[in-house]
């Protein structure tokens, strides 16, 4: 199953690869990750999408491993958070102006927008969740997709929710819910 | 004032109280050797940048203090790796200052350019790369601070050598402000409160003592904790020495060669307390059936070894020796007499088979000798040892009852490790007298560090115990691959003439009258000394747990004989 991680990390050289050769190293499977700026620009944020077939075992792993990093501020778990999950794809698709109001029609229902018109293509841009994106991809398929890029998952929490902090006591987390890590055993 | 970066690491590397560093200069750290000079350092010259790690590793063991090793950059830095991954292995503080090219070449395969701090990612605790003279001070202030904080371990800074000559203003930091790396002290009181009741419900407990009980300098609290619990001590290959082995409770190593007894009672526990040890494969044996009946409480203080392994009850994050100490006013005492009579019944058992109750058969063995070595030293030298036989023979009897006088690579199992390391103990304590117990594989990967000791006068005594074979991997063959010797019979060099050319005194034994006089010898000058035991070619370390078997499942030494 897939796990969503946000991590806070210092916005300094390198610390995107001292994650990345992480989870390497440890042998996690990263699905999707996207770093950006955050309000304090001392400081990255991270959505971390990983594949942990061995559940809250092997987040609880994931999250110990981050902390082991020197740059690594904060790290939560959201997979089971009320949140807000975003990715955002550009997708060019060949067509002529015979189908260009096909693909438009199309965008109209996934609030799509069409961002690049030329002679025998367009590009679409689209915002959502996973799944919606998918869904769009595979309308679009018939058509003749040439090209795609996608950003990678972010998310946020909904309202005052956090994610769940496995690490009581590790930089300075509140000794809340102990019996989380007691509970983690595989 | 003004200074340069090389100046400015020295300013705040004599501020962290090193006094002697180990390396090799090179085109890239010329300035910071430069720079040096005026600074009261003792620089001790190595024959090879992996010698001036494992030096620096050894240093830091001995002396409970950060160790320090330089090295130019390219091969000068590549040459360090297995002595970083040994110290990364094992959580030893080293902090390790390469020089690298100048900032406008990086990138650029500019000559001795190599990407050390990509390199060394995964085999240090962290890493920095220095570009300009301003952040030598803060970088060298952290990275002293995370070696020997929270788990120690490596830190490695890779100064561009524009960083090195260039001037800045020299402000030393007054504090280390990290907030991406904060340890934590204290374990929850709730977590407390739970391992206390396990601790009233058991029957049959064990401590495990691993590494971190040094690494904490909790010594006295296991010790208090030991004696009000009646809680037997079973120690780690790198945990040797934190509990002294000449006292009652204590169980001696466990694991793969551990004594029969101590295996057993970890397997017919109840309660084990995990003290600052990470249930390495080479201790439990198969996880499937490990310590199947036993509660477990694991006190770390890295999260990530916390279920890594073994899934424990209560997991208790913090300082070692702050847990215990808040844990010893919450406990009861208790007597667990029949327990640890059961546990002596194993013993007197498991101790009929010991090769110590041998009668002489005119041939020398390894455990004889370092038993030797014991009674010759009264048990007080400082031992090191390289990886195979000979270093578990010498955890097996070299019975330490004081700390950080025991350096063996446990975690990466370096081979080379027993000279080097030994030099760099002797400069924790020049009173000391070190011995580095070798095998004839091992001594001659780092051979050349011989000079080393001669040109430092390094009070350190190696014992070679030559088998003329790679003991343990030949053991291995003979059990488990019906004894196909393949790539194990070793060719050596003559040691004494090695030995001497390094101008060092050394002595062949051969026989077992020369035993106790050839280390009486070795003992009596100041200076280092080398003895090549010529030893009986095919023993085996016993007891043995297969790779893969159960903790108590162990081959046992075959009752008579001469080994096999």
């Amino acid at each position: 199953m897939n796990y969503t991680f946000i991590a806070l990390v210092e916005n300094k050289p390198g610390v995107l690869n001292r994650v990345a050769s992480l989870f390497r190293r440890r042998n996690f499977n990263i699905e999707s990750l996207a770093v950006g700026r955050t309000e304090k620009p001392e400081i990255s944020r991270m959505t971390v999408v990983v594949d942990c077939p061995n559940g809250d075992y092997d987040a609880h792993k994931i999250e110990a491993n981050l902390y082991k990093l020197v740059n690594v501020i904060d790290v939560q778990d959201v997979t089971h958070q009320p949140s807000v999950t975003r990715d955002l794809a550009l997708i060019k698709v060949m067509v002529g102006p015979e189908k260009r109001a096909e693909v438009n029609s199309l965008a109209e229902i996934f609030r799509a927008r069409i961002v690049d018109v030329a002679a025998d293509s367009v590009i679409v841009e689209i915002t959502g969740t996973e799944d919606k994106i998918e869904g769009m991809i595979e309308l679009l398929r018939p058509l003749g997709i040439v090209e795609m890029v996608r950003t990678g998952q972010v998310s946020m929490t909904r309202g005052v929710n956090d994610g769940v902090r496995r690490m009581p006591g590790v930089n300075g987390n509140r000794f809340e819910d102990l019996s989380e890590m007691a509970e983690m055993a595989p | 004032m003004k200074k340069t970066g090389a100046e400015i690491l020295w300013e705040c590397v004599v501020r962290e109280g090193v006094e002697v560093v180990f390396g090799y200069p090179g085109g890239a750290n010329m300035p910071i050797y430069d720079a040096m000079l005026s600074y009261p350092i003792h620089h001790v010259l190595v024959r090879h940048e992996q010698g001036a790690a494992h030096m620096a590793d050894g240093y830091a063991r001995a002396s409970g203090k950060v160790g320090m090793a330089l090295a130019t950059s390219g091969p000068g830095a590549t040459n360090l790796i297995t002595g970083i991954a040994t110290a990364m292995m094992d959580s030893v503080p080293v902090v390790f200052v390469t020089g690298q090219v100048a900032a406008h070449l990086i990138g650029g395969d500019a000559f001795q350019e190599v990407d050390v701090t990509g390199i060394t990612l995964p085999i240090t605790k962290h890493n920095y790369l220095v570009t300009r003279a301003d952040e030598i001070a803060e970088v060298v202030r952290e990275a002293f601070y995370i070696a020997r904080s929270g788990r120690p371990g490596p830190v490695l800074i890779d100064i561009c050598k524009n960083a090195q000559v260039e001037q800045c203003e020299f402000e030393y930091p007054r504090e280390v402000k990290l907030v991406g790396y904060q340890p934590v002290d204290h374990a929850p009181k709730e977590s407390l409160e739970h391992a206390v009741k396990l601790i009233e419900k058991a029957q049959r407990p064990v401590i495990l003592c691993g590494h971190g009980v040094l690494m904490s300098k909790a010594e006295e609290a296991l010790m208090n904790f030991a004696i009000k619990t009646q809680t037997p001590v079973a120690s780690t290959l790198l945990g040797l020495g934190a509990f002294p082995a000449s006292h009652e409770l204590s169980l001696g190593m466990m694991g793969m060669h551990g004594e029969v007894h101590t295996n057993l009672a970890i397997q017919n526990s109840d309660l084990i307390l995990a003290f600052g040890m990470r249930f390495d494969d080479r201790v439990t044996g198969t996880l499937k059936t490990y310590a199947p009946h036993a509660k477990k409480i694991h006190i770390e203080i890295d999260p990530s070894e916390v279920h890594k392994n073994v899934a424990v009850d209560v997991p208790l994050v913090g300082n070692l020796k702050t847990v215990i100490t808040d844990l010893i006013p919450m406990v009861d005492e208790y007597d667990h007499d029949e327990w640890k009579k059961q546990i002596s019944d194993w013993k007197a058992e498991g101790d009929s088979r010991s090769i110590m109750n041998w009668n002489p058969d005119g041939k020398l063995h390894v455990p004889h000798l370092v038993s030797d070595i014991w009674k010759a030293t009264g048990g007080n030298a400082v031992v090191t040892t390289d990886v195979g036989q000979h270093q578990m023979w010498t955890a097996q009897y070299y019975a330490l009852d004081r700390p950080n006088r025991w350096l063996t690579s446990g975690g990466a199992g370096t081979m080379g490790f027993g000279l080097p390391s030994a030099i760099g103990a002797w400069f924790a304590n020049k009173e000391e007298e070190v011995w580095a117990v070798a095998g004839d594989g091992g001594f001659q990967m780092t051979a050349a560090e011989l000079t080393t000791a001669v040109q430092e006068n390094a009070n350190v005594k190696v014992a070679i115990m030559n088998n003329s074979f790679l003991g343990m991997v030949r053991q291995w063959q003979e059990f488990f691959f019906e004894k196909r010797y393949s790539a194990v019979n070793m060719l050596s060099p003559n040691f004494v003439k090695l030995a001497e050319a390094h101008n060092v005194p050394a002595r062949r034994v051969t026989k077992l009258e020369e035993v106790e006089e050839a280390i009486a010898w070795a003992r009596s000058f100041k200076g280092p000394a080398v003895i090549e035991f010529v030893v009986e070619q095919e023993e085996a370390v016993y007891p043995m747990v297969p790779a893969g078997a159960a903790l108590d499942q162990m081959l046992q030494r075959p009752l008579k004989g001469s080994g096999d």
